[in-house]
């Protein structure tokens, strides 16, 4: 994947297994968000291969990742502003869905089936993540750690077999992180899912992950349990020497 | 946001009513009501839902208008036979106009799409078409008479038809954004990448929005068309998409029940400005707009939502 001259994953090579946790981690610049983006079918990727259960996502449209199994949460936030909490999360099982506009418009029997099963699950999701209270309240209006929790549970609505968190503890305070971490493992053992967590947050990658990843510069650098990649010279470097953050 | 039906049933028992003690005139006027609001219907299914911004949509109404001043005209098809044609080929036509709308955001398919207003009363005159459009002299169609010999005065009947005709397309608008395809207008409105995260289709998903805000603004133009009897190219302006765009903003964005606040402005305010002020009944009505902007900056439909809050 490059950018221009610049060249922003080279070569890595990785897999997350079946009810996985994978951290993927790095600093600033090192490529993580380029290949979240690749995997959630948001830039195009020139070379190489990105396989979800032997089915290849390249040059696949973006609407069709849903679709594959694919959930995924977004690094700002990035909920449907003017709508309530609970129709938030029912657009995450749009693709669950097959009717179409001239069905809708006659509320033809299929409609009712397929809106009774949505909203069950959605009043499953809304207990789950503690939103039950603010299922009516028009999201723009919460604060923004229950924005990430409405987008988290936005993601589950799709039934994803990949879950796919892009900097799921920025902005949280302390207790938020903490329960955060809980919430991710909480979600793997309910859903059997796996998920790919991208974040800063080393204490939160570390003590979440059955497997990490690090990326410096576009290029992995070390691939392994928590305790092996902690203890990986070139992780240290990257980290504690000059330039490293957290 | 539903109305109880309750209230939905009684604002139809009351819409009914009219013809027993209405003028003619006055219940002429409420059919162009009517008719106004399923156009501003359509025009705020693409705009108000979908977040594309159409100030074109006169073209659509103008077409709906034309199709079915020709069909009568040169067929003699039925007046309520045209509706389908008509819906048909407006559909086609946003389908379309969606296309090219796809590549163009915000101001620039709000500019594409005004030209497209601009240019309707040319192509309308347009000497080649003329055999069929009539020209600068339009088509005079005859008004029909109440059917199954009903004594009732043809404006009252006519009256009650588009009346009749509004309420389907209104409850069928109503179910279609309600559930899971209005849901996804809302959601490419408010935060397209993740619409297209969800699995949302943005090309077919805006096109087909296009296609049915064309239908709908259409069949109101049919509508019209038979209710005044007349169609000509200069009533057909860019003035006109643009009084229903005001229709819409003054009505309320993205709510169903708000066209028919916006049709009603648009039809009589223009008269009582016009009451107010013989020489610059223009001024009136600006005056008028900017203070309802001014109080009511979500619409009627805002309105009513907040005072059921409170």
């Amino acid at each position: 994947m490059r950018f221009g001259g610049i060249v922003a994953l080279d070569d890595i090579s990785f897999d997350v297994g079946h009810r996985e946790i994978c951290g993927l981690i790095g600093p600033n610049g090192s490529g993580k968000t380029t290949l979240f983006n690749c995997i959630s079918g948001f830039y195009r990727f020139p070379r190489g291969d990105i396989v979800l259960d032997g089915v290849s996502l390249a040059g696949m449209p973006r609407h069709r990742i849903a679709g594959l199994g694919i959930g995924r949460t977004f690094q700002n936030v990035a909920l449907f502003r003017s709508m309530s909490v609970r129709d938030n999360l029912l657009v995450g099982a749009h693709h669950l869905g097959r009717t179409g506009f001239i069905a809708n418009a006659l509320r033809a029997g299929g409609v009712r089936t397929e809106a009774r099963t949505a909203a069950e699950r959605c009043g499953e999701l809304l207990a789950l993540l503690d939103l039950n209270e603010v299922a009516g309240t028009v999201v723009a209006a919460l604060p923004f750690g229950t924005q990430k929790r409405v987008e988290l549970a936005r993601a589950l609505m799709g039934g994803p077999r990949l879950l796919l968190l892009d900097e799921p503890a920025g902005g949280l305070n302390h207790e938020e992180v903490a329960a955060l971490g809980e919430l991710i493992r909480r979600i793997r053992a309910h859903f059997a899912l796996s998920v790919l967590l991208v974040e800063h947050h080393m204490n939160l990658v570390m003590s979440v992950s059955d497997k990490v990843v690090a990326l410096e510069f576009g290029r992995k650098i070390a691939d392994g349990t928590p305790a092996e990649v902690r203890a990986e010279p070139e992780v240290i470097r990257a980290y504690l020497g000059d330039g490293g953050n957290d | 946001m539903r109305a109880p039906l309750l209230i939905i049933a009684l604002l139809l028992a009351a819409a009914v009513l009219p013809p027993i003690f209405a003028s003619g005139y006055q219940l002429f006027q409420l059919t162009l009501v009517a008719a106004y609001a399923v156009a501003i219907l359509g025009l705020n299914l693409v705009t108000g839902f979908n977040g594309q911004v159409s100030l074109g949509h006169g073209a659509f109404f103008a077409v709906g208008s034309y199709v079915t001043a020709i069909l009568m005209d040169r067929w003699d098809v039925p007046y309520w036979a045209t509706l389908p044609p008509a819906a048909l080929i407006c559909a086609a036509l946003g389908f379309l106009i969606g296309l090219p709308a796809l590549r163009l955001g915000g101001l620039y398919l709000a500019l594409t799409t005004l030209a497209l207003a601009a240019a309707t009363p040319q192509i309308l005159k347009y000497r080649l078409l003329e055999s069929w459009t009539g020209g600068v002299q339009g088509i005079v169609i005859l008004k029909p008479d109440a059917p199954f010999g009903l004594k009732l005065s043809g404006d009252a009947w006519l009256y009650l038809f588009t009346l009749a005709v509004a309420t389907l397309l209104f409850a069928l608008t109503a179910n279609l954004v309600r559930g899971r395809i209005g849901r996804a207008m809302i959601a490419i409105r408010d935060q397209p990448l993740a619409a297209e995260a969800m699995g949302i289709d943005l090309a077919m998903f805006k096109t087909r929005t296009f296609a049915v805000s064309a239908m709908l603004t259409g069949v109101a133009g049919s509508l019209a068309a038979v209710a005044i009897g007349f169609v000509s190219p200069d009533s057909f302006s860019a003035a006109l998409s643009i009084t229903f765009f005001v229709g819409m903003v003054v009505g309320g964005g993205a709510s169903i029940a708000g066209a028919v606040f916006g049709a009603a402005f648009i039809q009589f305010v223009p008269n009582i400005a016009d009451q107010v002020s013989k020489s610059a009944p223009g001024a009136v009505y600006g005056v008028i707009l900017i203070a309802c902007i001014f109080l009511l900056p979500q619409g009627v439909a805002g309105l009513l939502r907040h005072t059921k809050r409170a």
